[in-house]
């Protein structure tokens, strides 16, 4: 399993890239494997409002829909249209094949999720 | 309530199966993925641990019309040795569940049922039992499954026994065959859209037989591509494309329904309900964007005409399809329609749901 330092990590398997006031979003190499190929990516658009807490997007493997809930308060900035093409680089790249771009409403919101380290003994935990 | 296991369960543990409830049995839902198990039936061949299906064998001098009067489809023709796939319906004629009837003799037969329904069918057809000279035995719990299926499947099984294979034509069966020395009922039959055998052993042997096929380089497969499998060739799975909720008629299955043969359970409503014309249609969708999956709603003229009753991005013919029982006076090819998705209502045309064709050795 793979795990890229300088990053964020949520306890739902999403990594953050966190440069000044806006984050990268995606999801990691653990919950790509766990969710097996993917075949759909449903995104937010650009300007939407994120709140902490809320689903903003919708990964879609051969099996089932996963609801991917936003992880901080913020505005949407970018989205990858690339996934909507190929929702399997998800699964080829995880770290590469970022979601959205927010613009962070709270920086503070940041502090409780884990580094690398962290995160790669929280997956352990979960096997 | 703890879940059962197979007697596959140690190989599935081994094999690193993902493990989920079906039915009351853990049971692997993927090995490597649900797209390459898919893909290795279609284009070779796979393995695939079905012991949970229920087994009931009927026997007595009147096993032959006891069966007739239980299903719709016209037991009366079977020869020997002879597989039929039927339904047996409730006297309102919706569906108990679908089921296999394997003729053996005409005093005995062996039916195949749905996990989920083996309680439910059983009591069925005891109730059904009793104004007929017939035994009937639940001989689920001692009966294993293996289904070996894809292209090579004749190919694979062909070293392990000593008949010629090509002899069990399609829907036909072979009793006491001998696998590797190893006692089994072998048909050619399945649930995936392609050639291959259904393989019903005794419990203590079954993991020995799977073992085998998987030292050959068989994949094994789970249930998530059983499902995508069986879904393209458009057969439907109980408690979606059919119920005690739907009519076979709907359902698009009146070629396993002969309303101009014996009487049958169920045959008078379905008589009645075709001289009024069915009210929903089966139909096959193909989807602009997303995944229509089960449940949700399917839209026309504002209003809601029906339900996804399956629905995936299909591994073959890799666009987004979906099965869906609709209001049948939108069911003509061609038409657009809505999906509810979530929030977004996506566009949506009624296609054949022959999506894909099967690949049976007729």
């Amino acid at each position: 399993m793979k795990v890229l330092e300088n990053l964020k990590y949520t306890k739902e398997h999403e990594w953050l890239k966190v440069e000044g006031n806006t984050a990268t979003f995606g999801i990691t190499d653990y919950a790509q494997n766990m969710l097996g190929g993917i075949v759909y990516v449903e995104l937010p658009d650009e300007d939407d409002e994120l709140e902490k807490g809320e689903n903003f997007a919708v990964i879609e493997s051969v099996k089932a829909a996963t609801d991917i809930i936003a992880p901080v308060d913020g505005t949407v900035l970018e989205v990858n249209e690339d996934l909507d093409d190929s929702p399997e680089n998800m699964n080829e790249d995880a770290f590469g094949a970022w979601m959205v771009k927010i613009e962070l409403s709270d920086a503070s919101q940041l502090d409780e999720f884990m580094d690398a380290e962290a995160y790669k003994v929280f997956c352990e935990k979960e096997e | 309530m703890s879940l059962k296991h197979t007697p596959i369960y140690e190989a599935h543990m081994s094999a690193k199966g993902q493990m989920v409830d079906f039915a009351g049995y853990e049971l692997p839902i993927q090995y490597i993925g649900i797209t390459e198990e898919h893909e290795a039936v279609r284009n070779k061949v796979g393995l695939f641990d079905v012991s949970h299906m229920g087994e009931v064998e009927v026997k007595g001098p009147q096993a032959l019309d006891f069966v007739q009067n239980l299903v719709s489809n016209n037991v009366k023709k079977l020869v020997d040795n002879q597989v039929l796939y039927t339904v047996m319906c409730y006297e309102n004629g919706t569906v108990v569940d679908d089921l296999l009837v394997y003729r053996f003799t005409n005093d005995y037969f062996y039916l195949v049922i749905n996990a989920a329904n083996v309680d439910k069918d059983y009591e069925w057809m005891t109730k059904q039992a009793e104004n007929f000279d017939v035994d009937l035995s639940n001989i689920s719990n001692q009966v294993a499954q293996l289904a070996l299926q894809g292209p090579l499947a004749q190919e694979v099984l062909q070293e392990m026994v000593d008949f010629n294979l090509s002899e069990i034509e399609f829907f036909h069966c072979k009793r006491n065959g001998k696998i590797n020395g190893v006692e089994a009922l072998i048909s050619r039959t399945g649930y995936t859209g392609e050639d291959g055998f259904e393989i019903y052993l005794d419990n203590k042997d079954a993991i020995n037989i799977w073992n085998q096929l998987v030292d050959k380089g068989v994949q094994p497969i789970g249930l998530g591509a059983r499902d995508t499998l069986r879904f393209e060739a458009c057969l439907p799975l109980y408690g979606h494309e059919i119920s005690d909720q739907i009519n076979p008629l709907e359902a698009g299955l009146s070629m396993f329904v002969k309303l101009d043969n014996d009487d049958f359970i169920g045959k008078e409503a379905l008589v009645e309900i075709k001289a009024q014309g069915t009210k929903r249609k089966l139909v096959g969708l193909e989807i602009s964007k997303g995944i229509a999956r089960e449940g949700y709603e399917v839209i026309a003229d504002d209003q809601v005409i029906g339900h996804i009753t399956t629905g995936y991005k299909s591994p073959t013919v890799g666009k987004s399809i979906a099965l869906a029982l609709i209001d049948k006076s939108y069911g003509e090819m061609g038409n657009d329609v809505l999906v509810q998705v979530r929030k977004k209502q996506i566009p949506a045309t009624i296609i054949s749901k022959r999506f894909y064709k099967k690949n049976y050795k007729k």
